[in-house]
């Protein structure tokens, strides 16, 4: 399982976690996050931003 | 061939509009005039940029030419704009005028000058764009100790970040405690101490009675008679809205440019965003007010009026040795604080006095409550 970075603010995806408060399942890819979602810190939009993946 | 849709200031804000425009609008003509580079970057990241080890342009996320081929604008870097005609619906470039269509004013903010005595041969720095951080980098390539004269989310954030890339760092402020109003004792202390374990010394109920140059090194004469000696002294004590263009055009202005819900200022066609406008009394100097604002305007500009809705918006402070998530009662708000949690987790809720949640904080193992209580609250 990977984890990203918004590029913008630094919020991190940790794909292992998901974000289940917006009912993304933990282990749900990062490519399966729904092109809607919103990065919850900062607000961009996922088809606007890059996220870095990033090594543990 | 009607004029185009000109945004001032590439900043956030400007590169904010101009994209989600270009998603509503493949045709109309947009140019994006910056003093600066014009390029895209992130501000948030500038406070994590030295543990990163990055450089100004390795924080670049696209040149202006890189954003102007991939969102089909104009940008015109390095470009002031010396007046704005609302009448006419133009502005003057170097003596030319240039007409606009619409204007968007996203001309971010100052940050704001200590008012100093002394012989100081040089003022403080000051972190507010890429410039001023490839400035400041170049201070620091010989530095150990460093002073930041301001301890809200700003100075904090830098201190963490000076403190982690092995500088001593020493945060110097008025009020008793960090991060000022925004949060109650108990949390600003656990902060303190997490950033006082990195080494971090505060120097907190001292104001800055002036500085003097000691060589290379410059002296901080705090009004308790103690002097901070130090090699570079950054200032984070807050930002000013530019407005003076706006003022000049006869908008209105007050702190900020002021706006109505639709970021309408009170010249028609022209709007403000980011951090040099005032909707409802209030500038919102973060990320997410710019994304939510944006992508409003951008349907207004389009066609579409559409008002700006701001939900509550909480504030991520990045500082790694103690991450906190604030979201301050809105001033003048009446309640109190009700704290549980001990050391570095922390659930901080204001409540007012019919008992509903106004405000809140949350640390370590509490930051997971963030949605929920937001879900709680009564909209914003």
């Amino acid at each position: 399982m990977k984890k990203w970075q918004c590029i913008v603010c630094g919020f991190v995806y940790d794909e292992s976690e998901g974000w289940p408060a917006e009912g993304i399942q933990p282990g749900t890819r990062w490519e399966d996050v729904p092109n809607e979602w919103v990065c919850p810190d900062c607000g961009v939009t996922k088809m606007d931003f890059e996220m870095l993946e990033i090594v543990a | 061939m009607s004029p185009p849709i000109v945004i001032l200031g590439a900043g956030l804000a400007g590169h904010s509009v101009a994209r989600e425009l270009r998603k509503l609008d493949k045709a109309v003509r947009i140019t994006m005039v910056a003093a600066d580079s014009g390029a895209y970057y992130s501000k948030p990241s500038l406070s994590n940029a030295f543990r990163a080890g990055k450089t100004a342009d390795g924080l670049v996320i696209g040149s202006a030419v890189d954003m102007s081929r991939q969102l089909d604008i104009e940008i015109l870097a390095d470009t002031t704009v010396d007046a704005i005609e609302v009448s006419n619906r133009r502005l003057f470039m170097n003596g030319k005028p240039i007409e606009y269509s619409r204007l968007v004013l996203a001309l971010g903010a100052d940050p704001i000058k200590l008012p100093l005595d002394g012989n100081a041969i040089a003022a403080p720095s000051n972190v507010n764009d890429l410039a001023s951080y490839a400035l400041l980098r170049e201070k620091l390539a010989d530095a150990h100790d460093v002073a930041i004269i301001g301890a809200g989310l700003v100075g904090c954030e830098f201190a963490n970040d000076l403190a982690d890339a092995g500088y001593r760092v020493t945060v110097i402020d008025s009020m008793a405690q960090a991060l000022g109003r925004m949060c109650p004792p108990e949390c600003a202390i656990a902060l303190q101490e997490a950033l006082s374990l990195l080494g971090v010394r505060w120097c907190l109920g001292r104001q800055v009675k002036g500085m003097t140059a000691d060589g290379s090194r410059s002296v901080i004469d705090l009004d308790s008679g103690e002097k901070i000696h130090c090699d570079v002294v950054l200032s984070a004590i807050g930002l000013r809205p530019r407005t003076s263009i706006a003022r000049q055009a006869g908008l209105a202005t007050s702190y900020g440019i002021v706006t109505d819900s639709y970021l309408g200022t009170s010249a028609e066609g022209v709007y403000a965003i980011g951090d040099c406008a005032e909707m409802h009394g209030r500038v919102r100097a973060f990320v997410m007010p710019i994304m939510i604002g944006a992508r409003a305007l951008a349907q207004t500009l389009a066609g579409n009026k559409t008002d700006v809705r701001y939900p509550h918006m909480p504030v991520a402070v990045k500082t790694p040795a103690l991450p906190l998530v604030v979201l301050p009662p809105e001033q003048g708000a009446d309640g109190a604080w009700q704290i549980i949690g001990t050391g570095a987790n922390r659930r901080a809720l204001f409540r007012d006095q019919k008992d509903n949640v106004r405000g809140f904080i949350v640390t370590g193992s509490f930051a997971n409550e963030k949605a929920s209580i937001l879900k709680s609250m009564t909209a914003a």
